[in-house]
């Protein structure tokens, strides 16, 4: 079983080198921009894998309700910098501050929903806490709807087309490289926030057992309130960039971006946040070469293939942990 | 001679690095009650899980021989299928279904001695009827064996902590087996319960013909019931022997006096 | 005092929210006359809703939690009690089936159709119930089988002239394949990939019957779906209402009959037992694996027959119908109206799928509603709203006494 299994790994892979050193020979521009566009695409993803991944690792609940704190990120951005267009504001002050109430505006609202929607549930049937979540997920989608409008809306870009980066502006643009370079931060900063800081130690701590974690006196509510909080900000960085690399948003645009994202984190291996790097990155420039050489319009098709054949062959992601469970 | 019901050899098991079995050997004789005893930690909840195919072992072999038949390995077998070969176990950790009855946790041990499918369930033909109606009588008459009769129809769940525990064992009965493996069956009784459970487990041993395998920190419990008691520690084992064997065995001693001192 | 600390906690959480919906509830940005709205009304009512939302809230969650504290998991809801109460439960169904009996001779046309809807979900709620509520395998693609159901009985229809009762049996074999087809790669994994391995597959069939135009013919659909014969008669169009609806509650009866007696037999007990406890489950002597797909491809099977009527009832399908948002409402129909529990099923669907359609009268604000109640009912009944309820079984003890006497 084993051995056919890797047999067919390495035929499975043999066939994609083939077609890709094919296709890198016959136009190689075209196939070095499917890789940018995958890029972009992929750390996108990363951007909102992360909030599902952690929250996942820490109280094993899909929050569905991640895609609408995504959407309200890019939502509040753009609100704010409308209204301070109109205000006549100077351009580098509105980015910043659409920046920052994005992600202040998403923290608030990941950290409420947890207490309203999953905190009464940390006991409850986790089929209980899953439609929970969906129904806050529908909720937030039509109270923005609602409130707002169910029209898509212009997202005029936040970031401008850089002056030095002219020279390459026409194999990967401002946005896209912002988009890449942010991800990496940001990956960077939480690779630290997790490793080094006490909360992030503590979020380890809880995701590896509540009940210990409390004993040794780690308040489990604080951490788990705090995995919101993060998972939330990463996800507003990427709404709002988001927003300004597909120039318009509405009240839906949370449910297929998480969707996607959910399946990179379960592609990574769920839990693992290396995993929902690496899930996401894999995810994103698969399907950008998928659209660019065969069919668009399976695009989400292709997402869910990907995952079902990882998942058979490997049952917990690709760098998910496969324990026995103790019994 | 005859062949040991049980036979295992050499089973080993690894966790990444931790070997939490390590060259274990044990036979168990046929109509035996014996003993697996050793400190927390020892790896004998990890030796019920390799017989049972809970875990599968990382070495060795797993042999039985049923009364009355051949000798067959148990290796790589799903724990199912060693169930339905004849080899039943409770848990240490109760394991009770708490969606059920009490009568219907016992009935899910007949399961797999009744063959009605799906379309038989649905139909409702009389063999299926009457297999069902079986079932139900039989697993009353288990539920009175083991004396919890009075909570037939009551949830598994709002049992008291003494009752589950039995309830493991009618439940393990139920799958008629004749290898019984008991994970901690007294951990949590109190002196009269653990007496009742004393007695209950040699009442089996006579009147069901079957085999006792037991884990158990009691250790008046385990000296009083055992007719053969293996030592296992740090996933090796250390010992065996009759009970006075043990008791005097100076290995077995300084197991359990280099880290367990709390211990019964 | 206790109640001056929970005002003052109250009125902080509305100031929060306040601050929260600020953006999104009171600012409105028109971007074609570049004028900015400040709703300031908004404000005020988010503030007043947030405080006795919060009050009550509150309230809620403490009396529950008291409650939990008396009483042990035993409670048993009040309409199984009816129920199990001889006197109460004749005259109980009698009027319950008076009530379906005379309803579409009573009620126009619209509301048979919509009771018709409901009753669809009826049956799709009891089935999905054996997946999700009776093994514990959350399938979040279930309408990919409701799909097939539904585009067997177009396209046979189409092509070969099948008519609603040959299509009937064998949509529900189709489905039964399906559910095969699909468990057996998934049911391996564990509970939350299978639940995005479901859901993809349930993306995977709509988004192919959106782009494969030959078989499916796309977005468009396919209309002139005939509606069923009554031995080869056809009725005029409000009458093929009434009929369909008769079959519906033929169908739904149907489903009752069988999922209760399979809820009831060894492979009922041995989902529940899987459910409860996987590696228990397993000692006992049950294959995991079969079981499982047996689960699923009886709820397969279920789904598929329910697509068949709702095609037969709507005439026109197309793929927009079984969007990832049908799979979602379904499993909000067991699990709010309490899993495994078949009453709790049918009273989610007719609550779940009726009130958002009489609702309409406040369309806009329905799935507002809708999510709303979702969250609320699992943080206050997170069993869903009527608890299962398991078979009791009487023994004759002194009979029993006597026969041993004379044994021995
Ligand atoms: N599934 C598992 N994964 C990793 N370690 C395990 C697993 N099961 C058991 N162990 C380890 O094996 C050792 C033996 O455990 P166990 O057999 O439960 O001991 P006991 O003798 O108390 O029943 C322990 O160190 C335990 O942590
Ligand atoms: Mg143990």
């Amino acid at each position: 079983m084993r051995w056919i299994n890797i047999a067919l790994g390495v035929a499975v892979a043999g066939i994609i080198c083939f077609f890709a050193v094919r296709e890198l020979l016959i136009d190689p521009m075209y196939f070095f921009e499917l890789f940018l566009g995958g890029l972009t695409r992929g750390s996108i993803y990363a951007l909102i894998a992360l909030g599902y991944t952690m929250v996942y690792g820490i109280i094993q609940l899909i929050n569905f309700a991640h895609g609408e704190i995504y959407m309200i990120g890019a939502m509040t951005a753009l609100i704010v910098a409308s209204v301070l267009g109109m205000w006549g504001w100077n351009t580098a002050v509105i980015v910043i501050l659409a920046f920052v109430f994005a992600i202040v505006y998403s923290c608030a609202y990941g950290f409420t929903v947890e207490k309203i929607a999953y905190k009464p549930l940390r006991n409850a049937p986790r089929l209980s806490a899953l439609i929970s979540a969906i129904g806050m997920s529908l909720f937030l989608q039509n109270y923005v709807m609602l409130a707002q409008t169910p029209e898509y809306l212009p997202f005029k870009s936040l970031i401008p087309d850089f002056k030095f980066w002219e020279p390459f502006a026409h194999i990967i643009t401002s946005v896209e490289i912002t988009i890449i370079v942010t991800t990496v931060i940001v990956m960077i900063l939480l690779g630290i926030l997790i490793k080094f800081t006490r909360i992030g130690k503590a979020m380890r701590a809880t995701a590896q057992d509540k009940v210990m974690s409390a004993l040794l006196g780690i308040n489990v509510n604080n951490v788990i309130s705090a995995t919101f909080v993060v998972g939330s900000a990463t996800a507003a960085i990427g709404g709002v960039l988001i927003a300004c690399h597909v120039g318009q948003i509405n009240f839906f645009i949370g449910f297929l971006a998480g969707l996607k994202a959910f399946i990179a984190a379960v592609l990574g291996g769920i839990g693992s946040i290396p995993g929902a790097v690496l899930g996401s990155l894999v995810l994103g420039i698969s399907e950008s070469y998928f659209t660019g050489y065969f069919y668009s319009e399976y695009e989400d098709v292709f997402a869910f293939t990907i995952l079902v054949i990882i998942l058979i062959f490997r049952p917990s992601g690709i760098l998910g942990r496969h324990d026995a469970q103790k019994v | 001679m005859n062949k040991p019901i049980l036979n295992v050899k050499n089973l080993t098991m690894s966790f990444g690095g931790l070997k939490a079995l390590d060259d274990v050997s044990i036979s168990i004789e046929k109509g035996q009650i014996a003993a697996l005893i050793g400190p927390n930690g020892a790896g004998k909840t990890t030796f019920f899980n390799c017989i049972t195919g809970i875990y599968e072992p990382t070495k060795g072999v797993v042999e039985i021989t049923p009364p009355g038949k051949n000798t067959q390995s148990l290796r790589g077998l799903k724990p199912n299928y060693v169930t339905e070969r004849g080899i039943a176990r409770t848990f240490q950790n109760i394991r009770l279904f708490h969606g059920m009855t009490v009568l219907e946790n016992v009935m899910i041990g007949r399961h797999c001695r009744l063959s009605s499918g799906i379309i038989k369930a649905m139909l409702q033909p009389p063999s299926q009827k009457n297999e069902e109606q079986k079932a139900v009588t039989d697993s009353y008459e288990i539920l009175e064996k083991i004396g919890l009769e009075k909570y037939v129809n009551d949830m598994a769940v709002n049992l008291p902590y003494g009752a589950q525990r039995r309830l493991e064992i009618a439940r393990a009965l139920a799958t008629d087996p004749f290898l019984l493996l008991l994970d901690e069956p007294a951990a949590g009784m109190n002196p009269q319960e653990t007496k009742e459970l004393d007695d209950l487990i040699l009442w089996l041993r006579d009147n069901e013909n079957l085999t006792i395998l037991l884990i158990e920190h009691d250790m008046k419990l385990v000296m009083s019931l055992s007719d053969w008691i293996h030592v296992v520690d740090y996933g090796k084992k250390i010992a065996e022997g009759t009970p006075e064997d043990i008791k005097a065995n100076s290995d077995v001693i300084k197991a359990y006096l280099g880290d367990e001192s709390d211990d019964a | 005092m206790a109640i001056k600390n929970q005002i003052k906690q109250s009125l902080i959480i509305a100031f929060w929210f306040m601050i929260l919906t600020f953006p999104i509830m009171v600012i409105k940005v028109n971007t074609i006359r570049h004028t900015i709205d400040f709703r300031w009304a908004n404000l005020v009512g988010v503030g007043i809703v947030t405080f006795f939302a919060s009050m009550t809230w509150n309230y809620f969650l403490r009396r529950n939690e008291d409650q939990k504290k008396k009483e042990m998991d035993d409670d048993i809801p009040l309409i199984h009690r009816l129920l199990q109460n001889d006197r109460f439960r004749r005259p109980f169904l009698g009027v319950v089936a008076a009530f379906f009996l005379a309803y579409p001779f009573v009620f126009p046309m619209y509301h048979t159709s919509i009771m018709i809807s409901a009753l669809v979900y009826v049956m799709l709620g009891l089935g999905l119930n054996i997946v999700v509520g009776l093994a514990g395998l959350l399938d979040l693609g279930y309408v990919a089988f409701y799909a097939v159901g539904a585009y067997a009985y177009a396209l046979l229809n189409l092509h070969f002239g099948l008519s609603f009762w040959v299509v009937l049996p064998i949509s529900a074999l189709l489905g039964t394949f399906f559910g095969v087809m699909l468990g057996y790669p998934v049911l391996r994994l564990r509970g939350d990939y299978l639940a995005i391995v479901t859901l993809g597959f349930g993306e995977i069939i709509r988004i192919v019957l959106e782009n494969w135009d030959s078989f499916s013919n796309g977005p468009r659909g396919i209309g002139d779906i005939p509606a069923p014969t009554f031995f080869g008669h056809q009725f005029n169009q409000e009458n093929t209402m009434v009929y369909i609806y008769f079959i519906v509650i033929g169908l739904v009866l149907m489903t009752i009959f069988f999922v209760n007696r399979l809820e009831n037999s060894k492979i009922g007990r041995a989902w529940i037992a899987l459910r409860d406890d996987e590696i228990a489950c397993q000692a006992m002597g049950i294959d995991k694996f079969k079981t499982k797909l047996t689960a699923f491809a009886l709820g397969a099977t279920w789904a598929a027959m329910g697509g068949v009527v709702f095609a037969a009832k709507t005439s026109y399908i197309n793929p927009m119908s079984f969007t990832i948002w049908e799979s979602i409402t379904i499993l909000c129909v067991v699990v709010i109206g309490g899993m495994g529990s078949a009453i709790g099923v049918i009273a989610g669907a007719l609550v779940l799928i009726l009130l958002p359609e009489y609702l309409r009268a406040v369309s806009e604000y329905r799935m507002l509603v809708f999510g709303a109640l979702q969250v609320i009912v699992m943080v206050f009944k997170p069993d869903g709203l009527i608890k299962s309820v398991r078979k009791v079984y009487t023994f004759n003890v002194q009979e029993k006494a006597i026969h041993e006497q004379t044994n021995t």
